[in-house]
This record gives C-alpha cells, structure tokens and sequence, in this order.
C-alpha cells in the first residue's frame, strides 16, 4: 500500500526535473551557454542528456559574444560587441548583473582567483578589471601605445599570479598586466610581431602564442622568462607566396597543444600549421579545406577539429594527430560558427548559424546525437572552462 | 509557422517599397528582391564577423551613414571589390558584382537594413 502509494509521487517528482525548474536543486557541471547572437539572447544548455533549459535575454549586440564563468561555475560572464558585460546566472536563468562597460568589446576573462573579471576592448582600446561579484569596475588600464593613441586589444588570456596577458592588433606588442593589487595594476611591454590578431596561452600558462596578420609567424612570449622578450616561431610559413584572401580572422585559444605539438591555423593560406611544443621548429602543415578559423584539439589530444572562414564556412575537417592528416571531412550545417568539446570529449557540439541549429556529434564515430534548434547560434561555452588556465 | 510567413512578405513589402524609391533617384540597378535579401544576409553576417553585426565597427570600422558620408561612392565600391591591400579588409570580387556593391553602398549610407 505504502509502495504504491508513493509510486505516482516518485513519478511526478521525475516529471518536475524533466522541466527543471529554475530553483531545482542540480550542480552546474554539464552546463553551457548558447549564443543566440542576432537575438541578443542565450540558452543555457547541458550536455549530460543534450537538452535546453532555458534562455535568457536582453544581453544586447552579441555579435563576436565571449563567456567566461565564474569559478564555482553558477554565473556566466558574457561580453556583448556593444561593450555590455553581463552576469547571468545559470541556475535560475536570469540576469545577477549587467553593466555597459565599453563601446566596443571582445571578449574578456576570469582571474585565477576567481576574483576578477577582466574584459578586452577595441573602444576605448584597453582593457578593464572588475570584481567578479559585483562588476563594480576596479581598474582601467588603457592601451596606450603613442600619446593619445589606444591599441585595440586581442588575445586576452589568464595566468598565475592575478596576471592577465594580451596583445595589440595597432601597436605589435605583447602586455602583461599583474592585478595582485586590483587597483594598481603593473604592466609590462614586449615588442612582438606585426598586427597581432589573437592570442592563446598554453594549458600550463607558461607561453603565450600571438597570432599575427600582418607578416607570416607566430610572437611566442615564455612567462616563466619574460625577460628574454617575445620571439618569432614559424617565420616565414609563407615562403614569400601571395595571401590567399581571409574572409574571416582565425581565433586562437588554449586548446591548440595535443600530442606534443601546437596546432595552428595558417593566414591566408588553407593549412594547418603543426610546431614541436618544446622547441616551437615547424613540424608538419596539413592542406584543409579553406582558411581555418577555430582549430581546437579533442580534450583527449587524439584528434583535432576544424572549421572555416566564408566561403567554406560549411564544412568541418578532422585531423588525425598521429597520422597528421585529415580523416573525416562532413557538414553539420550551414555558417558553422564555433564547436566546443564536452569535458572529456566524447561529444562536440558545432553551431551552424544559417541552418539556425547546433548538432552534437560524436567524436569516435562521427555519427549525430541530436540536434537542437538555435536561432542564429554562434559561440557555445561549457563551464568546465571555469577550470582551464587561459578561457 | 505564420510568423515567418508574415515577416517573409512584410520584408518582400520593404524591400519593393526600398525598390521603388530608389528607382526615382539616380542610383545603379538594383538587384532582384530575393538577391537583396541575400545580400543584408551578407553584410550583416560576413562582412559583420569583421564590422560587427550591428555594422559599429571591430576589427573593421564602423559602417555607419556618419562615418561613410564624406567617402565618395566609388571609393567605397573599390573598396569593396578589390580590398585595401596590406589591410585585413579583403576583396569581395568572387562573390559580389559592382552593382550589387554600390546597393550595399548606397544603403549603407543610409541606414542598413536591417535583418529578415
Ligand atoms: C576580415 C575582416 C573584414 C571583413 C570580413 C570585411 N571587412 Fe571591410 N574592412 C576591414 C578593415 C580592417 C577595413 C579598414 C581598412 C583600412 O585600414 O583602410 C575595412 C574597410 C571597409 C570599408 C571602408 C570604410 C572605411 O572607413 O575605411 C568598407 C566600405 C568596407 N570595409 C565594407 C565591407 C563590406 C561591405 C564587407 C563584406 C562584403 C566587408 N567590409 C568585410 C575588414 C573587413
């Protein structure tokens, strides 16, 4: 009787998860953020059973959106083109914090004490540091390179030490802000390659890579002896050949080291370039399918994930680290615009932007798990970035 | 499902409307209206990964009537088709004639369009 009895109150208790109320109790490990980007809106997703848990709107211009989450992985910090940075929280799907912060901005991350949230910004070049409770802004630092000349600033990245790293696309250098005291942040210069266009550290913090547009090379800048200064890897990869034209910038990030080797996308030229992650010399180049934007390596090293600038925005490659070629070349959609791995990276989700979907794709066996409608989605962010040196 | 219907005509609608009073001043033929749609598609989303979707400017400046009114028409059409070399504004010649270029010119001196 008494079993029976809570037979249907079990079931209706299992009804009530199905839809997740905002205030259910749940951790925030599997959970991730969908940018919906001509919306101004983003859905809050997971990926343990691959469904939507809601959405939240009134973020502002997400074209070129980031998010960074907080360290205990509840809020997501999401950076809006329009220099909006907002503070969503992924539980009760709503807006904790939102402040204008810029005119035009990037991107912007999370400090290693979790204490800080540093946006980069084009307008007013520079970049900004907030507490991460209460986005009440902490500290300016312009990035002044000439009197009255601002540098917008890419590639910005976290390390030890409060310290955030980032390049300058007009001044060719590489910066070092330490924020160990918030309000008076130290900065260092390092001179670097021509027209920096993004930026990554290694998973460890220890180099920082520098994409450059404006000559063909990588500025490597090693933290753990930054007074030797930022040096040039894979000059030259050009061999002095005319640029093929980039319809898109390739973005950069910590996921570019697997099995020992850095993999990066070549400008204006459809490759993939490959160094030795130890001595940085050039090991291999592999031809792709067009100019490579987003070159992230499966968790695991095994395998490594393409997609392209216009007009082969389409398609998706998959490299094979071992053998150093392409084995899988398929389209999940339309304007693919971003891929991000679950953390251990059995499944990788890919947003395409004109099919207005974002497909979960197996990775051992390429085949579709799902897939959930999207208006116009572009970057996808999982919080186990919350736990990763340098998102 | 009646929703996009109904905003699928009220953009056709526009898009004529935009049509017929451009055709009154003097201004480059216009491409059909399927192909105009095609072509904010494309501003606002390609050339906007670069201008942002917004058109307020990235890495790319921004595309507003303020900025671009004192930019004579065919500069900016150049600028379009071939690209500033040694910039990272490339050219869009394999995908746009110089017609459809000054559409895009034209109403982007006026205020883009914006998307469907
Ligand atoms: C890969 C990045 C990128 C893309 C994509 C791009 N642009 Fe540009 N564009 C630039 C940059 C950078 C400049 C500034 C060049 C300079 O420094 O003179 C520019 C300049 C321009 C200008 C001149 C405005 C001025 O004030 O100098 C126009 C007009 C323009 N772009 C239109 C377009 C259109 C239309 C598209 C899409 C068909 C497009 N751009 C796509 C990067 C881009």
């Amino acid at each position: 009787m008494r079993l029976a009895a809570l037979i249907p109150a079990f079931a209706l208790g299992l009804a009530a998860c199905a839809s997740t109320p905002p205030d259910a109790v749940r951790g925030t490990g599997d959970l991730g953020v969908v940018i919906e980007r001509a919306a101004g809106r983003v859905q809050v997703i997971e990926h343990s059973h691959n469904t939507r848990l809601g959405t939240i709107a009134g973020l502002g211009d997400l074209s070129h959106a980031h998010v960074a989450f907080s360290r205990d992985a509840r809020y997501a910090y999401v950076f809006g083109r329009d220099g909006g940075l907002t503070k969503v929280d992924l539980l009760t799907r709503r807006i904790d914090k939102r402040v204008i912060q810029a005119g035009n901005s990037i991107g912007g991350s999370v400090s290693q004490n979790g204490k800080l949230v540093v946006a980069q910004n084009y307008e007013p070049g520079g970049i900004k540091a907030f507490d991460a409770d209460t986005l009440e802004l902490l500290a300016d630092v312009p990035a002044e390179y000439a009197p009255g000349k601002f540098s917008r600033v890419v590639g910005l990245a976290d390390v030890s030490g409060q310290r955030f790293v980032y390049a300058l696309f007009d001044a060719n250098e590489i910066r070092v802000t330490d924020f160990s005291d918030p309000k008076n942040p130290v900065t260092t210069r390092y001179p670097a390659g021509k027209q920096p266009y993004d930026g990554l550290v290694t998973p460890d913090g220890r180099y920082f890579l520098a994409g450059l547009f404006g000559e063909d090379g990588i500025s490597l800048l090693d933290l753990w002896k930054p007074e030797a200064g930022a040096r040039k890897i894979l000059a030259g990869y050009g061999r002095g050949e005319e640029k093929l034209p980039v319809f898109k910038m390739p973005h950069l990030r910590g996921w570019s080291l697997a099995a020992g080797q850095a993999w990066l996308p070549a400008i204006g030229r459809h490759e993939v370039l490959v160094a030795d992650a130890g001595t940085w010399a050039e090991t291999g180049r592999i031809p792709v399918k067009g100019q490579p934007v987003f070159v992230m390596a499966r968790p695991d090293g095994r395998q490594i994930w393409v997609n392209f600038a216009f007009p082969d925005n389409e398609w998706v490659q998959v490299i094979d680290t071992v053998d150093k070629r392409v084995v899988h070349t398929f389209s999940p959609g339309k304007a693919v615009l971003h891929m991000e791995f679950t953390p251990r990276g059995e499944n990788v989700w890919l947003s395409s932007r004109d099919s207005n979907r974002v497909s979960v794709v197996d990775t051992a066996t390429f085949a579709v798990r799902k897939e959930l409608p999207a208006d116009a989605p572009s970057g996808i962010f999982f919080t186990s970035r919350a736990q990763r040196i340098g998102f | 499902m009646d929703r996009p219907l109904l905003l699928h005509v009220a953009v056709l609608l526009g898009l004529t409307a935009l049509a017929v009073s451009a055709a009154q001043s003097a201004e480059p033929p216009q491409p059909d209206p399927a192909r105009q749609q095609a072509l904010v598609h494309m501003v606002r989303q390609d050339c906007g990964s670069c201008h942002g979707m917004r058109l307020t400017g990235g890495l790319g400046p921004a595309l507003t009537p303020e900025r671009l009114a004192e930019w004579p028409d065919d500069s900016l059409v150049a600028t379009i088709i071939h690209g500033r070399p040694g910039t990272a504004m490339p050219g869009w010649e394999r995908f746009l004639n110089e017609s459809e270029a000054g559409w895009i010119v034209a109403r982007l001196k006026q205020g883009f369009p914006p998307l469907d």
